[in-house]
């Protein structure tokens, strides 16, 4: 399955096999994190969306990464678990698995997902392309887009400056 | 009013272009219907009976000429010369070709205009006041916090897949004419002892199967967390709404089971969790906005209209009008004017191109270039000096625009039903015209007083009927259409829902129902007492009995 991050379609080096060589990248599920809590390699964590924030609060700190599914594309609960995870302050990899379709990629690297498996559905480029599709947001953007309202008061720093320095 | 900037252009621009792209790959089959399906429902495009179904936003229920002009147009060129006000102060086309969709979004992006998040499981049209920025009794204009939500909720990377629709609105008054409590979230002003702006925050009303008043959740919160706090409100319904049963997935089932308190919990925890997230950015723009809906250049004027109190002395037809669709203005000199989309026997909501015409014209002249949808789906001419108002009534009885019933029986709200509708399960537009109908003498109407009846052609209660003061709700049983009559209900700041009075009535026996109720009404009311105010003291035993009794 395809992975996109910033960098492109890029190559997946996580596994997520039971039993694995202890050195790899491993996913495991989110209550199996405890048996795996001295993996050698880099850890991550299946969490399924309907898990709450304190559910994955305790593992912040060890995991390099965490994977949130959209079990269908209407099924957007994923979209906010991921924001609270950011916000809680979570910096590793967020990776979008399950029903993802190219028009909804861009609103979920707003919410803060880095890295999404995608089908063999569409061509890599139509995935690519849906990540900027929107050259402006009124909310965070989080990818190429502009932040319509900070663009806004911006610019109008900008003429006070300019005000302040003509006087 | 709001004026689009380069960035409002190139936002609705772009959502175009990518919808003209999908669209072209639909109708080349690179994408199949269900795959096409969200996309377009995303951009206000519906499959009905008979065509497609364009559903344009018309944002807090506020146009200007030009804008009206080009729906006019869009209705002759794409449509069959009409087009339909609905109960959410958008418009509808229904007679749109699929091929035609991304070239009529684009002349509306022209004029300032989109039809995103006319539908799905998103945050919908924000809905205000009709009145706001006019009326006598606002405590502010209610419109820049509306825009602000425009924006903010257009296109929310977090909030596109709800568990259900979502529907916000917002009113600066104390008398409330935007439903406030019957909506997801309800927005209602209040001014602190310092005169300082904060807002109730109402969650969990609706209508649809299980209609419901919202609760206060904020009494009241300051101007400058109201987003930061309605992203709270959002978050928790999206994580912890239900998804398993459709018809239990809107905010209303979730603050139901949850109960008020632990909803209100849930809540504020959340809203404790953010730090900061919008920085004030949001309070910066919504002063942008503001200076956008600055009053316009009112001129001082007297408080009373000689010319205006002549012409109601002389003409018997402009006073009863100028009673029931002239409602008081902010401002000395000037009024409101409700133009009713209500004649006798006629469609509610419903205006030809040449009627829409002669409204932006009208508003060009006479009110500051600008125009209104209600609820009620009626029109609004909100700033009409008093001199003016027989000019303009003049022209709205040339334009057959002169109906003197608003608020009255024959101001009847109904959804399009199986005339149009694919859910719909009976039939309410010949319903409404047989009311119309009957309640035809205007002189009757104004002596029979405020009356709100509601119609809906099915259970999902489009036409509101939970909230009519007279309910009407059709049914279908084994291929026969049926009415279900509710008394009691009402949208205002009392709001209520109606009870069901008993069974139900056939179409056709409709009209002598309500008379009957009518008429119960009439011979039991006290002086001044309206339909509403006698509905709640009698109980319904009075108009049981006129209904039912000589059944037996």
């Amino acid at each position: 399955m395809p992975l996109i991050t910033e960098d492109g379609i890029v190559a997946d080096s996580y596994r997520r096999l039971d039993g694995a060589d202890p050195a790899a990248d491993l996913i495991v599920p989110l209550d199996a994190l405890a048996e795996h809590g001295d993996h050698a390699g880099r850890l991550g964590a299946d969490v399924p969306n309907t898990a709450r924030l304190e559910d994955v609060l305790p593992y912040l700190d060890r995991l390099d990464l965490i994977s949130l599914p959209f079990p269908a594309f209407t099924d957007g609960r994923a979209y906010s678990l991921a924001r609270q995870i950011r916000q809680a302050g979570f910096s590793g990899e967020l990776r979008a698995t399950g029903n993802l379709l190219p028009d909804q990629l861009q609103a979920m690297a707003q919410v803060g997902f880095s890295a999404f498996e995608v089908t063999d559905r569409f061509h890599p480029e139509v995935w690519l392309r849906a990540l900027s599709r929107m050259s402006v947001s009124y909310q965070t953007p989080g990818t190429s887009a502009r932040h319509v309202w900070q663009e806004r008061a911006l610019a109008r720093h900008r003429l006070q400056g300019y005000s302040a320095s003509a006087r | 009013m709001y004026r689009y900037d380069e960035f409002d252009h190139r936002f609705v621009a772009e959502r175009v272009e990518q919808f003209r792209d999908q669209t072209l790959r639909r109708l080349n089959g690179d994408l199949s219907e269900d795959e096409f399906k969200p996309l377009r429902l995303m951009n206000g495009l519906y499959l009905q009976l008979h065509a497609y179904m364009l559903r344009v936003a018309i944002p807090y229920g506020t146009l200007n000429s030009r804008q009206m002009l080009r729906l006019a147009d869009i209705s002759e060129r794409y449509d069959r010369g009409y087009g339909h006000f609905t109960t959410r102060q958008n418009i509808q086309f229904n007679w749109i070709a699929l091929a035609d969709a991304p070239e009529i979004l684009a002349e509306l992006a022209a004029v300032e205009m989109h039809a995103i998040q006319t539908s799905g499981n998103c945050i919908r049209n924000v809905t205000t006041d009709h009145w706001a920025g006019a009326a006598a009794d606002e405590l502010a204009d209610p419109r820049p916090v509306a825009e602000l939500l425009r924006q903010w909720s257009s296109l929310h990377p977090e909030f596109t897949f709800l568990p259900r629709k979502f529907k916000i609105a917002v009113t600066g008054s104390p008398h409330d004419r935007a439903a406030t409590r019957v909506h997801d979230i309800g927005l209602r002003l209040h001014l602190n002892d310092e005169g300082e702006r904060g807002w109730e925050v109402v969650v969990g009303g609706g209508l649809g199967r299980t209609p419901m008043i919202g609760v206060t959740v904020r009494e009241f919160l300051p101007e400058d967390e109201l987003l930061g706090y309605l992203e709270a409100v959002m978050r928790v319904y999206n994580l912890i709404g239900r998804r398993d049963n459709k018809y239990k997935a809107r905010i209303k089932i979730l603050v139901h089971e949850l109960g008020a308190e632990a909803f209100r919990a849930e809540v504020e925890a959340e809203y404790a969790r953010q730090t900061a997230a919008l920085n004030g950015i949001d309070n910066a723009e919504l002063e942008r906005i503001a200076q956008y809906f600055a009053p316009p250049p009112f001129e001082k004027l007297p408080r009373w209209s000689p010319a205006y109190q002549s012409h109601r002395a002389g003409n018997a037809a402009f006073a009863r009008w100028s009673r029931s669709n002239v409602a008081a203005h902010a401002r000395d000199g000037y009024a409101i004017v409700d133009v009713s989309l209500k004649p006798e026997g006629g469609i509610p909501g419903d205006a030809t191109a040449r009627q829409m015409r002669a409204v932006a014209d009208l508003a060009q002249r006479y009110s500051f270039d600008e125009v209104r949808v209600s609820h009620h789906q009626n029109l609004v001419l909100p700033h009409v000096r008093r001199d003016d108002l027989f000019a303009v009534w003049e022209r709205l009885v040339a334009e057959g625009l002169d109906a003197a019933n608003v608020g009255q029986a024959g101001d009847i709200i109904a959804c399009p039903g199986l005339d149009y509708c694919s859910l719909a399960t009976a039939r309410s537009i010949p319903i409404a015209q047989g009311i119309s109908r009957r309640f035809a003498d205007l002189n009757r109407q104004a002596d029979i007083g405020p009356l709100r009846i509601n119609i809906s052609g099915c259970i999902n209660a489009c036409g509101h009927h939970h909230v009519g003061h007279i309910g009407i709700l059709g049914l279908e049983k084994k291929g026969v259409e049926f009415y279900q009559i509710t008394l009691g209900g009402s949208s205002a700041s009392e709001a209520s829902i109606g009870t069901i009075i008993g069974p139900g009535f056939a179409g056709d026996e409709v009209p002598d129902a309500v008379e009957k109720i009518v008429t119960t009404y009439l011979a039991l009311r006290q002086e001044g007492e309206t339909f509403l105010a006698a509905c709640r003291r009698l109980g319904a035993e009075p108009f049981k009995e006129a209904l039912y009794a000589t059944h037996h």
